[in-house]
């Protein structure tokens, strides 16, 4: 085992050039999510008490079924970004860490395109 | 909340170890943690987007047996805390987005924005429902 502490081996490497890309995306996500989630809650509360049939016309209108992927898009890869900080904050153990990290990214990834294609299949079907 | 630090790491308090023993209740830092509270129930809410929208593609049956949960008063309950959440996870997300290009630091203007994130987030709840029930 080595005597040198994790700081040092790492001191002289020079960085691994992408510390604020989390920052930054995040920060997009955030500011496309201003007006999408304004336009989601507004559009949401005026279909309530709606059926089936009056939700479907509303996702079949194009300009609608592509707000709500953006809206999807920009949602979870913005919740996959928040809950990874979650983890990385609070869990110490290096392998629930990693294991996590790891759900976290695969969850995410199967809502969004779960989502996204239950969008798409009701907006291009009949 | 355990003190206890994770075998293999050097012994020093977890995240967030201040709360409730050593700090004095601020609007501010209530607000921070409001925030990623908000924020983990945003990120379990989405489930109940995903769940709207796949049922909506499983035809009027599938929609049917979702939707009369959300209709119900508990569903309408839950909607009412997720659109809250996410009005205020927004409008301190503003907060947040002014502070990263270095406004509004200032004590005074942190308490003064603050006050605005928690009554705009509140006005902006009472308008959603206003339109959802206003018909």
């Amino acid at each position: 085992m080595s005597m040198r502490s994790p700081l040092g081996q790492a001191r002289g490497l020079g960085s691994a050039k992408d510390g604020t890309h989390h920052f930054w995306v995040q920060r997009i996500s955030a500011v496309a999510l201003i007006p999408l989630s304004l336009w989601f809650v507004f559009s949401v509360a005026q279909l309530a008490g709606g059926d089936f049939y009056m939700v479907r016309h509303w996702v079949h209108a194009p300009s609608v079924a592509i707000t709500l992927v953006l809206f999807i898009v920009a949602a979870l890869y913005h919740s996959m970004l928040g809950v990874q900080v979650v983890i990385e904050d609070y869990i110490g153990n290096e392998g629930s860490k990693i294991v996590s990290l790891l759900l976290n990214k695969f969850l995410h990834a199967i809502v969004a395109v779960s989502t996204i294609f239950a969008v798409l299949k009701v907006a291009l079907g009949s | 909340m355990s003190h206890q630090p994770p075998k293999g790491l050097p012994s020093r308090p977890m995240s967030p170890f201040m709360l409730g023993q050593y700090y004095r209740f601020q609007l501010t830092s209530l607000l921070s943690f409001v925030h990623r509270l908000t924020g983990i129930g945003l990120s379990i809410g989405t489930m109940l987007l995903a769940a709207w929208l796949i049922t909506l593609a499983g035809g009027p049956e599938t929609y049917g047996m979702f939707a009369k949960h959300l209709t119900a008063w508990y569903g309408q309950a839950l909607l009412f805390c997720w659109s809250w959440a996410l009005l205020y996870h927004l409008c301190n997300g503003i907060r947040h987005l002014g502070w990263d290009i270095g406004k509004g630091y200032e004590l005074k203007t942190a308490y003064a924005t603050g006050y605005a994130v928690v009554i705009v987030s509140l006005l902006l709840t009472a308008a959603v429902w206003a339109v959802a029930y206003a018909k």
